[in-house]
């Protein structure tokens, strides 16, 4: 068992409070984890100032260099953590026993980090629109169109309220130290592996220690987090979204409600978007804001909805070690079943049909977890409770819905893939607010272009453009 | 110090001295006298030790809210001054407590318990905590006189926080906070010698918080000894408080209670036990007990976790098994009090989720 401290910017720090990470199989201690008291951030914060004079003092360029070596450290080495070391294989382990995400998936998403770390300068140049990076530091310059341009830092560092049951995400604050700006961690509970692996690679990569702390804790941590760092991001779910809903220092992060619309148009050759539609609802264990939670389309919605429901329905959880395990368990007790019953009690409503019902039970209980089986619900209208639904695993409704309607029912929605050769209706697409990432054609809900911004872009979020003017 | 067993016979004595004068007919308070009368049984019989307390039906808190509060008042006690003290009323009819003289005798003995050297006598006291129809206000300015000080209090109504809390209106929540700890440093600025304090864990945080900000510190304003409760108040928190916030030359008490149990003591605190905060409380006037969360009657082992059991047996109030809003943890007797503690005290798991911490 490993003994984790809280990271003080870079300063262990043993409390005398602790939390059991443990493996949701055999109930097996992983890690134990200090927990801080929100006092610990209020002294430290004063020190925030100085993880950006630190980063400051390194130039953008050398910050990139560390970030590739950083990707090789975190991706094949031997790292220090609390007491002990970690292997990468020992990382994947671990964070599949205390997250439920099968090992392949663990190991797929360390892949994902080391690509977005490696490649910093070139998805920094797309953030950025190929801005000189060392404008960032000096905060004004002069753009090779001969303009002056100006961006001031908003903040020293950036906070993250980061979850446990989506390691995927962690790709989004990899930017943030060679933009110069320190981390502020509060990792999930049940998934420190990241966070902790992350800054040691880090540090291991020449970063200062002093850019980066991490403050395991309760709800009440990252309710501190927020309001301290003066930029924050945040996972969570509806609730947290509209807590923080125009806060401009919190960036929200929520269900994504993700969807494919098949047109009409395409829709009579809906058989030829199945593929496609089923791996963005199914691949990653449907956990992500960017897995398909919904298909809309005026016809053929029952044979779409039965034929994605006799690509996934009949898929069974396997071993978190077997690499053909495709479902993640849900790791807090009960959570599946509260899930599961939450479904089922809106599968009454008239007009809604299970339609993966009859390859058997998706509720599957075990003694320390649970699985939901993928699940796949028709909707005769927009109306139904279940017809804008999102949970963390492989679920999707499919929606009729007449063509004219799609856009102002469809709610918002992180990606849509929008099918349609009428350039009519694409430029509706492209126009609606209420859409995030907008694909056009059939393009999988879950395929990012790392070069493009998610949800936002991270340097505008973190830097802000203004008028500046120096007398020479 | 009493033994162990003399404090368990002293306790006996004093519970059957209690129940003799609530439910003696000349003595006793209306509400018992007709309690008493629906039991089918009479107390003052079959009543002769602390453990005969169990023959009572649980003590519903309900039954404290709203009038006549007077159905509380022993008639032995009539003609005295009274005060009435409340706890929750965010919303609805807060629970009652009437109170003559308890308060003050509670915190007389807890004053007893104060190390002269950093609570001297004669030294001004500011209470940062709750004011409005709270017991605390009253009981925290009555132990600065009775220590011979002049006590400073703050505007503070904890019912607006939770309100503002539950309304998720945090911005307000902090301007409302920093309006509180304005008042508090204007006080200790003001050049009125103040030595002691009474605060929360929160607004402890806060005012250290601001003092840094002023480039001051709690030590450097003068205060040298802090009484402070709240089941905010863990080992972590206790020992980042002493070293981080304080320093040396500052004095910590944590204190557990409310308004109808009174004060209980912790043992010292510090680095020797690692922190470990164990409260006894004010044997024989009122005892802590840790009971199952699924049998009230049954006391855990020392060492396991159960539910805070609560007993008041004053002339002015009797409450015989009253179950907290908190859990924690079975301690033994201590040499300074030959009987049973509390320690890890903290939210009761099946209510923390409703349950919304303020300012304590």
């Amino acid at each position: 068992m490993l003994n984790i401290p809280i990271l003080r910017w870079g300063q262990p720090y043993t409390s005398l409070d602790t939390d059991d990470v443990v493996h949701f199989e055999t109930g097996r201690t992983l890690a134990r984890v200090s927990q801080a008291n929100t006092g610990l951030l209020g002294r430290d914060i004063r020190l925030a100032q100085r993880a950006r004079d630190v980063l400051t003092g390194i130039p953008v360029g050398d910050l990139i260099n560390m970030m590739k070596k950083a990707a090789d450290f975190y991706l094949s080495g031997s790292l220090p953590l609390g007491d002990g070391e970690q292997t990468p294989e020992d990382f994947a382990r671990q964070q599949s026993a205390s997250t439920g995400l099968p090992e392949h998936m663990c190991k797929a998403n360390m892949k994902k980090n080391h690509f977005v770390l490696s490649n910093m300068d070139q998805i920094l140049d797309a953030l950025t629109r190929g801005l000189d990076l060392d404008i960032l530091t000096r905060g004004y310059g002069v753009e090779s169109r001969g303009v002056t341009v100006s961006y001031q830092v908003q903040s020293p560092v950036l906070g993250l309220v980061l979850p446990s049951n989506s390691p995927g995400v962690h790709t989004l604050w990899l930017p943030v130290i060679p933009m110069q700006v320190g981390l502020l961690l509060k990792p999930g509970p049940q998934e420190p592996w990241t966070p902790y692996r992350m800054a040691s690679a880090f540090t291991q990569a020449g970063i200062p220690k002093e850019a980066i702390a991490i403050y395991p804790g309760g709800a009440d941590m990252g309710a501190e987090v927020v309001r301290r760092a003066g930029r924050c991001m945040i996972f969570g779910g509806t609730a947290t979204v509209e807590r923080y809903k125009g806060d401009p220092r919190v960036q929200v992060h929520g269900p994504g409600f993700s969807k494919f619309v098949l047109c009409d148009d395409v829709v009579d050759k809906w058989e030829q978007y199945i593929g496609i539609i089923a791996d963005s609802v199914f691949l990653n264990s449907g956990r992500g804001c960017i897995n398909c939670s919904g298909v809309w389309a005026s016809r053929h919605t029952e044979e779409i909805a039965q034929a994605i429901a006799e690509r996934i329905g009949p898929i069974e959880p396997k071993s978190p070690e077997d690499p053909e395990a495709s479902l993640a368990a849900f790791t807090i007790p009960g959570a599946a079943r509260a899930i599961w019953n939450s479904i089922e009690s809106a599968l009454d409503e008239p007009g809604v049909t299970h339609v993966t019902a009859k390859f058997g039970h998706r509720l599957v209980e075990k003694e320390r977890c649970g699985y939901l089986r993928p699940t796949v619900i028709h909707c005769d209208s927009p109306d139904r409770k279940l017809a804008n639904t999102e949970y963390m695993y492989p679920f999707v409704s499919v929606v009729r819905c007449p063509q004219e309607e799609v856009l102002h029912r469809m709610g918002p929605t992180l990606v849509c893939s929008a099918i349609t050769a009428d350039s009519q209706l694409e430029r509706r697409f492209i126009d609606a607010r209420h859409i995030d990432r907008l694909n056009i054609g059939p393009i999988p809900t879950i395929k990012l272009d790392w070069l493009q911004p998610h949800e936002g872009n991270i340097v505008e979020f973190l830097f802000r453009p203004r008028a500046f003017q120096a007398a020479v | 110090m009493p033994t162990t067993q003399e404090a368990a016979q002293a306790l006996d004595a004093h519970v059957r001295e209690i129940i003799e004068w609530h439910f003696n007919p000349s003595t006793g308070s209306p509400f018992w006298l007709e309690k008493a009368s629906s039991l089918g049984w009479d107390p003052r019989k079959e009543v002769n030790c602390f453990a005969d307390l169990r023959k009572f039906p649980p003590f519903e808190d309900d039954w404290l809210r709203g009038g006549p509060v007077r159905r509380w008042l022993p008639k032995g006690l009539a003609g005295k001054p009274l005060f009435v003290f409340e706890t929750g009323g965010t919303t609805g009819v807060p629970k009652s407590r009437l109170a003559s003289e308890d308060f003050k005798i509670d915190y007389e003995m807890f004053s007893g318990t104060l190390p002269e050297k950093y609570f001297p006598r004669g030294a001004n006291w500011l209470m940062l905590g709750p004011s409005g129809p709270r017991r605390l206000r009253l009981a925290v300015e009555h132990l600065c006189q009775h220590r011979g000080g002049i006590c400073f209090t703050v505007d503070l109504d904890p019912r607006w926080v939770i309100k503002l809390i539950k309304w998720g209106m945090m911005e307000a929540l902090e301007k409302y906070k920093a309006h509180v700890i304005d008042q508090a440093i204007t006080a200790l600025q003001a050049g009125h010698d103040i030595q002691c304090l009474f605060t929360t864990p929160k607004l402890l945080e806060s005012l250290a918080e601001e003092l840094a900000n002023h480039g001051s510190s709690v030590r450097e304003v003068g205060i040298t000894g802090i009484f402070a409760g709240g089941t905010e108040f863990t080992p972590q928190y206790t020992r980042f408080a002493i070293e981080e916030l304080l320093g040396n030359g500052v004095y910590l008490t944590p204190t557990y209670g409310n308004t109808l149990m009174g004060l209980a003591c912790s043992e010292p605190v510090g680095p020797h036990n690692n922190y470990k905060i164990i409260y006894h409380a004010p044997q024989p006037r009122a005892t802590i007990e840790v009971v199952s969360f699924d049998d009230p009657n049954r006391i855990v082992g020392y060492g396991e976790t159960g539910r805070v059991r609560l007993t008041t047996l004053t002339r002015e109030t009797c409450i015989p098994g009253f179950l907290e809003r908190d859990e924690g943890e079975r301690e033994p007797p201590c040499d300074l009090y030959p009987w049973d503690g509390v320690s890890g005290v903290r939210p009761f798991r099946k209510l923390a989720a409703s349950t919304t911490v303020g300012v304590y």
